[in-house]
């Protein structure tokens, strides 16, 4: 199209002279269109950089990278040791360094700086650093270098000195490795026990205490004294003392467990001479990266891939996995999904099927088609102020009187995000699927009316069978809209740590008054409200990369069933 | 489009042709059924949806009622002697009023009856001024006759006999029941400050001299009795007659008020040593009361000329302080004002002129609450009890009127909301939203012109970044690209649109902010070099060799530009460090400051503008696309056929008919900009700031309402004015979508004509 356009201006001969020349190519308008080319690719690349970017931030971090030993000497400075991780690095220009307080002398106009992690937070304070490469000396990759993933404080980078049992020492040098090796197992198992204790059997004693607590205060309410309904407070009475001691012999359990996880420690060194016992209950995972082969780190790559969705977060959700966001983004777009099919259906069978088709349908129709680009925080405040504090809040006083002043539906919960996040999508959901009942043909719905079927007949036999892929595209726009959703999230009940899912082995077993987490807050709160940023950005980028998965998987698939069902219609309307 | 109505004439002829049976009434029932389900459920859907709406309005409503004041019954006054100081206590049932000859009468505000008379213990003397010492524990100070000064307090016990609130009042004397001498005249205008086992004593004796008294209170640990002594004190005389004293909470500021005259004397107190005379400020009338402000900084003065003025330190550009006559009030009618009267705990007050008139006003918006004739003759006294739920008139003629107060939200106003208020501690009139902070006497600063402007400037350079970029693509994919990658790339950008804008908030906050930061020239070149450089690749292309052009298929100019493009863009990016260290000493952001004078905030409009507009390009694009292709192909085909280049085409027929459509398309972009939330709280500082610079940050009202909303005080001002914030933008978003919605309706409709 480009070269063979001609432009005509004398109409006896029309084949152009003189293409090449610029002033012919502005004249045919030529640069024009290549702009709108560059327009598109720049949307196009942008596109494709977004997605890869979440994921070459996200996905390296859990790859067991080297530990770099070395010495850095500043000018005038001792040399220091240090054993590292190499995360980055950048070419900075001298004035910015110089700005940052770095004492360059030399007149080169840049310089190239590394940002490494050196870990032992409690240490050095800090876990990343910034390097400049030109001081860093004598490089090595020591094969007997360590890297333990703690509970707390972060990673711990140095070399293993010495095993103990009980206070002395049972092996050190190689040995003391492959003896961590073993014990490691152990006190992963120990581990295990006395999570799920304290988090499932004692949990679920607590939530018993909680409520006797509440059927007392119940029973108090109605009006009834230990006096006058003595049955009642000594079934009360009896579930206590049964609760506290099913308590007293879990608690005993757990000190032996926790006695048996003491036992082991190991005493480490790091690499500037400092000594250190870590007790192994305190260790999660230890490596040496540097002794690792290539399949040996992707066994661990994949391990600690597994445990980033599997586990729950640690050190205020910097470390660890993101399971409870992950559970909780889940449930809340299937509640929601409950929620928004039937009543979006409804609207559009209204809107479409029976509905006089005038003005104000239209106008109906236009007016909850915009309420899809209302903003959604304007969608968190309807469902703070309608359902929490107003519905919640009546519901509380007439039946979880009990509970109060503390409130139990009163409050932002999964029941009453899932329930705002139905109302933002429900125009979503009623778009698509009017979209499809305009597409079935007039002929099918005739030719089922003409055959004796009454019009209930036609509609759920013939129409929403054939409508039902434009009501799952609705669905799947609804639910990818509703798991990138935050903003209304943030008002109507997610927080950053949830101490119990909203799911669990208590009777009624699903809570819907329980806040959750939510992918999207995670990324939102790690990423910005989090203490150690740094730390933190890596599994950021990690979180995003799952939720932009998620999110174009369902959007792809969406599209997919939409264009099978445009093609399946196609034959029909001929 | 199909219609999708079905003949009704089905179901009535349905009898007539087919023998009924329990079959057929039971399909009949069914489909009644069917009918009744999908009209409720349907209606009952969109309703909710409306709800919003009007839930939204009925949160907001509350915040432009007038107030409320609903008279008591009129009674004359209990006790003796003349009114000197009158309270009523929190819930608003007692009141209670000193008299000139030391009786206290406690009196129910409902019937005037007397509950409790007491005489303070001051023997024959009488009392002269009485000085509110502190009003929120209950405490006051009377100056007696003879020149000594006694403290006591008002106290309440709220007990619940049979479930029936009983309020009993009582003096009691936490100094002592002994007066403390002060001073050897009559203390006129007595001030009393005190905190802990310190006091500050000021009053004016009769030749019109200002004495000040420090005491410090020592009590004896055996017999637990406590014994003032003086600390300090000095006597000043001020060139203006001493009527009214104010002295600042803090003890920093003192005004001496002439009445008479009309002049304020505003003095700088420090420590033991004689006042500093500031200056001398005329009011312009008569001064008839003056009484500081909730929250000790302001003072507000009711003058003869039935103005009110109010006043505070300010300071001057070369920091020297003085007193600014901040705002005027007029409450209607000219009489002269009588009476002034503040709330404890907002910043109300309330003036009653000699015709009896009363009218309330909120100081921080200029707002006039109410205005009421509340007596037949001059007011005398104005209290509210600290809740403000209650406010009491005296006139002169010792006739008492209460009036019930629902003033809920009286800091709001246009000009509250939308103008520069000069709010105290400032030293100008500002645009400012500050909705709390630590302490109590905080004055709110409810300005939502910051925050709109900060919407609209997020929404601005948003749209500036992505206008182009989604409409030229637009252009591009629906006039020119090829059939085949049109498919790869409409859904791949159209994908884009539902990348959740936490991913794109937290990429522009964590990623792109600090790279723009180190790569600022960069991003500049890059905006100046990309635009130059691919029409030179168009001409560059045009004068290839036939066989290499013809390698690329009609259509593919965009596939063809991705390497160019990715090229330029590192070309620039790579060349912009060395010109950096070389044009701006290797730091654009200090050169900036330093010679241009422009602040580079990390997180700027900048970062937001791209974020944003990517997040808004996938809406504008696929309408605008959507516009463009459906423009009838006779058309453009027309076009050509009689020799028009493709581009003369586009401009001259397509874009033409298509322009309502790319219209639409960006009022919906622009919906979409100004509402967003998560960009905006992520890539920003989040300060509310009036500053249109690129470099700058801003707070946008939806961000804003994500930020404070959980915090906010249900039913508080602060509260529903989020909530005004956020029917402003359901409103705005609305608008605009339907009217590219309208004007979408009108061009298919046309495109169906052609």
């Amino acid at each position: 199209m480009a070269a063979t356009e001609a432009s005509s201006s004398k109409p006896l001969d029309l084949t152009a002279k003189d293409t090449q020349s610029v002033s012919s190519y502005v004249k045919s308008g030529q640069p024009y269109v290549w702009l709108t080319a560059a327009a598109i690719s720049v949307s196009f690349i942008i596109t494709v950089a977004l997605l890869c970017l979440t994921a070459a931030r996200g996905m390296p971090h859990f790859w067991p990278a080297d530990l770099l030993k070395a010495e850095y000497q500043e000018p005038g400075a001792e040399p220091v040791p240090m054993l590292a991780e190499l995360v980055s690095e950048e070419e900075v220009s001298t004035a910015r360094l110089k700005s940052a307080g770095l004492k360059l002398e030399d007149d080169k106009p840049f310089h190239t700086r590394d940002l490494v992690k050196v870990g032992n937070r409690d240490l050095y304070g800090a876990d990343f650093r910034y390097l400049l490469d030109e001081w860093i000396l004598s490089r090595s990759y020591p094969e007997d270098a360590v890297v333990l993933e703690r509970m707390e404080w972060g990673n711990f980078h140095g070399f293993l000195e010495a095993m103990k049992e009980n206070g002395s020492v049972i092996a050190s040098g190689e040995q003391a490795w492959t003896a961590y090796a073993e014990r490691q197992q152990r006190a992963d198992r120990l581990h295990d026990e006395l999570r799920e204790i304290e988090k499932g059997e004692i949990g679920s004693i607590n939530y018993g205490l909680e409520r006797v607590r509440l059927d007392t205060r119940r029973l108090e309410l109605a009006g009834k004294t230990r006096e006058n309904a003595a049955a009642e407070y000594q079934e009360l009475d009896a579930r206590k003392a049964a609760l506290d001691a099913s308590y007293e012999k879990l608690r005993t359990r757990l000190v032996e467990i926790k006695t048996e996880l003491a036992r082991d420690s190991l005493v480490l060194k790091s690499v500037d001479g400092q000594e250190l016992e870590i007790p192994l209950a305190k260790i999660a995972r230890g490596y040496r990266p540097n002794a690792m082969g290539l399949f040996a780190k992707l066994g661990l790559y994949f391990e600690k891939l597994w445990e980033f969705v599997s586990a729950e977060p640690r050190e205020a959700n910097t470390e660890g996995g993101i399971f409870p966001a992950i559970f909780g983004t889940v449930m809340m777009v299937l509640l929601m999904s409950v929620f928004v099919t039937p009543f979006g259906i409804l609207a559009a069978l209204y809107l479409r099927e029976y509905a006089k088709q005038g003005t104000v349908t239209q106008i109906i129709r236009i007016a909850v088609n915009n309420l899809a680009g209302v903003p959604s925080i304007v969608y968190g405040m309807f469902g703070l102020g309608f359902f929490v504090y107003f519905v919640g809040g009546s519901l509380d006083q007439l039946f979880y009187a009990e509970s109060l002043p503390s409130p139990t539906f009163g409050t932002p919960g999964i029941l009453w995000a899932s329930l705002t996040l139905a109302i933002l999508t429900l125009p979503v959901v009623i778009v698509a699927t009017e979209e499809g009942l305009a597409r079935i043909p007039r002929s099918l719905r005739e030719a089922s009316l003409a055959l004796g079927a009454t019009k209930a007949e036609t509609l759920w036999k013939v129409v929403l069978p054939m409508a039902s892929p434009a009501m799952m595209t609705g669905l799947i726009l609804a639910i990818a809209r509703a798991a990138g959703e935050v903003a209304p999230l943030m008002l109507v009940g997610v927080v950053k740590l949830a101490p119990s899912l909203p799911l669990d082995g208590n009777f009624p077993f699903v809570h819907l008054e329980r806040k959750f987490m939510h992918l999207g807050f995670h990324i939102y709160d790690v990423g910005f409200q989090s203490p150690n940023v740094e730390a933190a950005r890596p599994l950021v980028y990690a979180t995003s990369f799952l939720l932009v998965l998620v999110i174009v998987l369902l959007n792809v698939s969406a599209i997919r069933i939409r264009n099978r069902l445009r093609e399946k219609y196609k034959a029909l309307d001929g | 489009m199909s219609e999708p109505t079905t003949p009704s004439a089905s179901e009535t002829s349905r009898h007539n042709i087919v023998a009924g049976g329990m079959g057929f009434q039971i399909r009949a029932f069914k489909d009644s059924a069917a009918r009744w389900v999908v009209w409720i459920g349907g209606l009952g859907v969109i309703a909710a949806l409306m709800l919003i709406f009007f839930y939204l309005v009925s949160e907001v409503a509350p915040l432009f009622e007038p107030a409320e004041f609903k008279p008591r019954p009129e009674y004359a006054i209990p006790g003796n002697g003349e009114t000197l100081y009158t309270t009523v206590e929190e819930q608003g049932e007692i009141a209670m009023r000193v008299s000139d000859t030391g009786q206290v009468s406690f009196f129910n505000l409902t019937s005037g009856e007397v509950l409790v008379q007491q005489k303070l213990p001051i023997g024959e003397l009488s009392i002269v001024s009485v000085a509110e010492v502190s009003a929120e524990r209950g405490v006051l100070a009377a100056a007696l006759s003879d020149g000594s000064v006694l403290r006591f307090a008002h106290e309440y016990e709220v007990s619940y006999p049979g479930d029936k609130r009983l309020i009993t009042p009582s003096l009691s004397f936490p100094q002592g029941e002994a007066p403390l001498a002060f001073m050897t005249g009559p203390a006129s205008s007595l001030v009393v400050r005190d905190e802990g086992d310190k006091a500050i004593f000021l009053g004016v004796d009769p030749a019109k001299a200002v004495h000040l008294k420090a005491f410090e209170t020592t009590t004896n640990m055996i017999t637990g009795e406590s014994t003032s002594e003086v600390s300090g004190e000095l006597s000043f005389t001020p060139p203006v007659s001493a009527d009214i004293l104010l002295v600042e909470p803090l003890l920093s500021w003192l005004y001496v008020i002439d009445q008479k005259k009309g002049k304020i004397a505003f003095y700088r107190l420090s420590g033991g040593s004689q006042p500093e005379l500031v200056e001398i400020k005329d009011v312009g009338s008569e001064v008839s009361a003056a009484h500081y402000l909730a929250g000790g900084i302001s003072i507000v003065v009711a003058q003869a000329d039935g103005k009110v003025s109010q006043w505070f330190p300010a300071r001057k550009e070369d920091g020297e302080s003085y007193l600014a006559r901040v705002r005027e009030f007029d409450p209607p009618g000219d009489a002269k004002l009588t009476a002034l009267g503040v709330e404890l705990r907002r910043r109300s007050f309330a003036v009653g002129d000699e015709t009896g008139r009363v009218s309330v006003f909120y100081a921080t918006s200029k707002r006039l609450i109410n205005s009421e004739q509340a007596l037949p003759g001059a007011v005398s006294q104005l209290a509210f009890n600290p809740r403000a739920q209650v406010l009491i008139a005296e006139s002169a003629d010792g006739k008492v009127h209460a009036y019930d107060v629902h003033n809920e939200h009286p800091e709001v106003s246009f000009g509250a909301l939308w103008s520069k208020v000069w709010y105290e501690s400032y030293d100008s009139a500002k645009w400012l939203w500050q909705s709390s902070s630590a302490s109590a006497d905080f004055e709110p600063k409810f300005s939502l012109t910051p925050l709109a402007f900060g919407t609209l400037k997020g929404a601005f350079y948003a749209m500036i970044f992505a206008v182009p970029l989604a409409v030229m693509g637009a252009i591009f994919v629906a006039n020119f690209m090829s059939a085949e990658l049109r498919q790869v790339v409409k859904p791949t950008v159209e994908l884009l649109a539902a990348l959740p804008s936490v991913i794109l908030g937290f990429l522009a906050g964590l990623w792109l902010a600090p790279f723009i930061e180190s790569n600022l020239p960069g991003v500049f070149l890059l905006l100046i070099l990309l635009p130059i450089s691919i029409p030179l690749f168009g001409y560059l292309w045009l004068n290839m060799p036939a066989r290499v052009r013809y390698l690329m298929p009609a259509g593919w100019e965009g596939a063809l530009l991705v390497p160019v493009i990715a090229s330029v863009a590192w070309f620039c990016f790579a060349i912009a460090k060395p010109i950096e260290a070389v044009a701006f000493g290797g730091n654009m952001q200090s050169w900036m400051d330093h010679t241009l004078g422009i602040h580079y905030d990390q997180r700027n409009a900048l970062v937001v503008g791209i974020a944003m507009g990517i997040a808004v390009i996938p809406t504008i694009f696929s309408i605008a696309e959507d516009a463009i292709f459906s423009v009838p192909k006779q058309l453009s085909l027309g076009s050509l056929a009689l020799g028009a280049s493709p581009w003369q085409t586009l401009t001259g027929v397509v874009l033409p008919t298509a322009s309502p459509g790319i219209f639409s398309a960006i009022m919906i972009g622009l919906g979409r900009a100004v509402g967003e939330t998560m960009i905006v709280l992520m890539a920003t500082g989040n300060t509310p700031v009036t500053d249109a610079s690129l470099f700058s940050g801003m707070r946008t009202l939806s961000a804003n309402v994500a930020v404070e909303m959980p915090e906010s005080e249900v039913g508080s001002t602060h509260f529903r004015l989020l909530f005004l914030a956020g029917l402003v933008l359901f409103i705005f978003t609305f608008f605009f979508n339907t009217l590219a919605e309208v004007v979408r309706a009108r061009l298919r409709k046309k495109y169906a004509s052609i």
